[in-house]
Formats: structure tokens, sequence, C-alpha cells
């Protein structure tokens, strides 16, 4: 009988699918960390053997319209019964989602449906007049952060790179921030909700770093929708982002990693935005703290060039990491294109002290 | 006409997010909008909780509804299981539907996600992309933005897979013109295409009555650069003190 904290546990594990997904972009990290998305594809198909599917058709899933409250939640839900649709015409169950604002919308509507009959018979009945499609819901619903979560041990034997600090030996420490949307809502559809965040932490310790638990662990990265879209509301977003990292600077963290691309996004822009206006820095030597998404996390881990996983799409610049973890890179190729001819140099920031 | 609280209890949301307020204030401890705005969840439950027309009218017509970022952090910790967040959408909703929300600075913002995300959902199936998300708009997002923008066919044909613009798998790659329909279609029989028509609607009555120019698509018109960037530093805890 399994009794204790091991069998508490089991309310905050969810069931993931190991293998045979149909896989969903996420508008935002394609914008901003479209080498994620590449490696996240790499990783499962090449080095694990997984089969993951791609349909071109998929769209967005309109979330970032429905929570800035100008698409009506029928539109939004037959978007959603859209995509599910063609997961199940091109012979897949289980829906494998990259976007955390996507993948709080498929929680919250799996959850609407299964309460409200009325309101699924009405999504299915617009899906039909829309499209000609027919409703069908996922086998299994997992964020992309849970299956690599699910594969850390795999991930681990095939590690090149550990989270390590190789001058000293200590293990990284590790700001890691797992997004309102993944865990807040349905803490049963997480991996330990926001509660209990384990999904990224256990990443962590798998691969040899260490998790730092401070104060505002949980709190928004202030996304916000609206208070982000709108020039005028920034303000609010930047507080919140400003609000974790004076609350983890204490801590000396060597990286933040994030599940949610927005938030990767917000943490690494706002150091920068900070530093320009008030010349105020979180990280070590008057620089900002690299921010990561799990996908360059295993990436790195597992070897893959850092250029060619897009970390020159970073604005705080990731090179203290790197030699950090002992990982070599060829500076001269930062800035390259498809067949390696040199790109125009982007604009360096004047407002930190260090390399970045 | 339904009276409003009816109203509010036909969306599903609301049903969802308002079972039983017992005024404890754990949402406002938790909110990040609490923190900054002058916003108060546990006054916005209480007050629809109520069912006062009055003030649920008031509620449509100011600030304080759009002051939420619907992070949700409220539905993690209220023990009585209520989502200020949601209840927050659901009159969001309404404040758009009765063309409320044009009444308030906050609310008059609409306009210009429904320009931004909502064109882009519409004409490209992607609710952001690099070709709208233009640099001297977003100056937080630094110089490297700036240069992603500017290299933006080799960075992404580079880094997502080749499809850039062009139909196959990748990142950002065009969503065909059989999917645009369907998606269009979608908007058409759900009432997204009338609800967005009356946020323009709403908005041009309302951008002549300030004395703003409408005419041009887009974002490149004066209403638009005045609700996107006007703030009236008033809406927050710090103004308050001043």
């Amino acid at each position: 009988m399994i009794t204790g904290k091991t069998r508490i546990w089991q309310d905050y594990e969810k069931e993931i699918a190991t293998d045979n997904f149909f896989y969903v972009r996420s508008c935002i990290r394609q914008n901003f960390f479209p080498g994620s998305e590449s490696a996240f594809l790499k990783i499962m198909r090449d080095i694990l053997g997984k089969n993951v599917f791609e349909d071109p058709r998929h769209s967005t899933c309109s979330g970032i319209g429905y929570h800035g409250d100008i698409v009506p939640i029928e539109t939004t839900q037959t978007i959603v019964a859209r995509h599910f649709s063609m997961m199940k015409e091109c012979g897949y169950e289980n829906y494998l989602a990259s976007c955390v604002t996507s993948f709080g919308i498929y929680t919250e509507f799996l959850d609407m449906w299964e309460h409200f009959p009325e309101l699924k018979e009405q999504t299915a009945q617009y899906l039909k007049e829309a499209t000609g499609r027919d409703f069908v819901l996922p086998k299994n619903l997992a964020h992309t952060s849970d299956v690599i979560y699910k594969v850390r041990h795999e991930i681990a034997e095939k590690a090149k790179f550990k989270l390590v600090n190789q001058k000293t030996g200590k293990p990284l420490k590790v700001v890691e921030h797992i997004g309102c949307h993944y865990g807040k809502m349905f803490p049963k559809s997480s991996v330990g909700g926001s509660e209990f965040p384990q999904v990224l932490a256990e990443m962590v310790r798998a691969w040899g770093g260490e998790v730092i638990d401070y104060p505002e662990r949980r709190h928004c990265c202030g996304f916000g929708f609206r208070q982000y879209l709108i020039q005028a509301n920034r303000g609010f977003s930047i507080a919140n982002s400003y609000k974790k990292f004076e609350s983890m600077e204490p801590y000396q963290p060597d990286f933040i990693v994030a599940n949610c691309p927005g938030c990767a996004m917000f943490l690494d822009k706002w150091q920068y935005t900070i530093a320009e206006m008030e010349h105020r820095t979180f990280g070590q030597d008057g620089n900002g703290i690299p921010v990561l998404t799990y996908e360059e996390m295993a990436a790195l881990v597992l070897g893959f060039d850092p250029w060619e996983l897009g970390l020159q799409m970073h604005q705080i610049a990731c090179e203290p990491l790197l030699d950090k973890m002992g990982i070599p890179y060829n500076t001269e190729k930062k800035y390259v294109g498809l067949n390696g001819e040199q790109l125009p140099t982007p604009q360096q920031p004047e407002c930190f002290d260090g390399c970045c | 006409m339904d009276s409003l609280i009816n109203r509010l209890k036909q969306d599903i949301r609301f049903e969802e997010g308002m079972k039983a307020c017992m005024n404890c204030g754990v949402c406002t401890a938790i909110c990040p909008s609490a923190e900054f705005y002058k916003y108060d969840p546990r006054v916005v439950c209480n007050a629809v909780q109520e069912g006062d027309e009055n003030a649920i009218e008031e509620l449509l017509k100011s600030d304080v509804i759009w002051y939420c970022g619907e992070c949700m952090s409220c539905k993690m910790r209220c023990p009585r299981g209520n989502t200020v967040g949601l209840i927050i959408m659901a009159l969001r909703k309404l404040s758009q539907e009765t063309g409320l929300f044009v009444e308030s600075e906050k609310g008059r913002q609409q306009f210009a996600i429904k320009r931004a995300i909502g064109h882009n959902i519409l004409e490209l199936g992607y609710c952001v992309h690099p070709k709208r998300v233009a640099a001297e708009l977003h100056p937080e997002q630094g110089p490297i933005w700036k240069w992603i923008t500017e290299n933006d066919e080799v960075i992404y044909n580079k880094l997502g897979g080749g499809n850039y613009g062009k139909e196959g798998t990748g990142v950002f790659r065009k969503i065909s013109d059989d999917s645009m329909n369907e998606i269009r279609r979608i908007f058409q029989v759900t009432g997204g295409a009338d609800f967005m028509g009356n946020i323009e609607a709403c908005s041009r009555k309302k951008a002549k009555e300030l004395g703003f120019d409408f005419d041009k698509e887009g974002e490149d018109q004066r209403y638009f650069d005045h609700i996107y960037s006007f703030n009236s530093q008033t809406h927050t805890k710090e103004s308050e003190e001043l």
C-alpha cells in the first residue's frame, strides 16, 4: 500500500503519453524561440525515436485573442475543436501542445465540456456547420514540457553536458518558472500544479542542477495579455517581472528556465528594459540573468550547437552560462545565415557591464 | 431586453467562476493586478454576487474590469472555488456587447487589440507574427528584435524548418487558403465576426465623438495611436498615493 508523501504526490501526477503525438506549435514560441520548437522535434524524433506528427493545417488556437477578450468563447472552442478533429483525421489520439496559453485553454475547455454537455453539443454543431468536421476529444493532452519531464532520465543518460559549473564542480543554481496557465487553472492537468511545481524542477535535478525556491516563485511574469499588448499598460507587465527579479536576485541564480514561451520572452526582455531605464541589473558581474526555454536547456545538455538552437535571439547573452557549463561555441558563427553567410551584427546594448 | 445579471449568468464563465463568495479577500491578496492597479477582485466578486443592476452597469462602463491580467491566480487559492478572472471575462464580453466598453479609457483599448491580434488571426492564422510585431512599437524588445525583424527570412528559415511564409510544416509556414477559409467560417458561424464588428462600430462612433479620424484601416490611424499609447496616469496604486 502506498502511503505518506508518495500517496499524496499521486494526486499531483498526470498521465503523459509516451509516443505517437499530434504536435501543435505556439504562436509566441515560434516568434521568439523558433529554434526551441525545432530542437524539441529533433530530440523527440532523432534522439529518442518518437513519432511526432505536425499538421500544416493547424492554425493559432486564437488564445491571445480569447484572453485579450476580442474573441468570444464559442469561437475559440470551435477553433480548438477543429484542431482535435484534424488530429483524429490524421490517426492520432495524443495531443501535444507547445504553448502554455493554448494548453490552459485546452484544459479549461475539456473541463467545461465535461461539466456542461450542452456546451459540447453546441461546439460540435458549430464545427459541423463551419467546417463539415466531426467533434472528437483527445485521449491524452500534454504540454511539451510534460513529455520532456517524462523522458528526463533518458536525456540524462545521453547528456554531453551537465547543469554543473565546470570550474567549481557545484550544481548550477536555477530559477524555474512554470507559467500561470500551466498549473494554476487545473493543477491535475499539470505535473504538480503551481503549488508543487515539479515539471521543470525535476528536469533541472535530473541534469545536475539545483533548483532555487525563492519567495515569488509562483508570481506571474506580468504578461497579463492586454496589460502587455497595449503600450499604455506595459507598466503592469514590467512591474511584475521586476518583483520576481528582486526576489530571486539574492540567490544569485546562474540562469532562469521557463515553461511558457511568453514568460521566457518577458523575463529576457524586461531585464534589458529595466537596465536601460534604471541601470539596474540582476545577474552576476553587471549582466542580466540568462533565460532559457526548457527545450533549450535540454538541447544544451544534449550537446546542440548554441547558435543552431537560436540562443543569439535572446536579448540577455547566454555566453556566461555556456562558459560555466563548459559548452564550446564559436563567436564568429553567432550571427550567420542559412549558408554560413555573415549577417549584420545587432546593436549591442550599453546598459550591461559585461559581455552582453 | 434581459437584465444585465441575467445576461452575465448566460455566460458559462460566469457560471464556472461565481460559486459563493464569502468576502475573505484571498483573491485580492494573491492578485498581481490588485498590487499594481486600483483594483480589488473581492469587491468585483461581491458586486456581481449581489446582482445590483446599477453596480453592474457601472462596472461595465468603468476601467476596473480591464485591470485584470487573467493569470487566474485567484482560481488557485479561492477556498470556495470562485475564479474572479472568469467573472471578469464575462463582464468584459458583456461590456463589449452592450457597447459600454468605449466609456472607459481602458475599455476603449479593445479596439487596438481587435485591430492587431484580431486581424492577425483572420488574415494570417496566427495571433502574433514577426512581420506584425513592429520594432518601433516595441522598444522593450531591444535591439535584438530589430535585428530579427530586419533579417526575418534568414533567421526563421534557418531555425524554424525552412518554410517561413511557404506552405508545408515548420515555423510560421503559410496557413493554406482552405484552412484560412475554415477559420473565417468559424468566426462567422460562432458570432466572432459580429462581435469584432461591434467593437469596430462602437469605436468608430466614439472616435468621432472624441474628435479623431477613423478612415484608415489597420494600425495606421490617430484613434489607434491614441488608445494604444494614452495613459491618464490615474490607474495605479502609486497614482493614488500621489
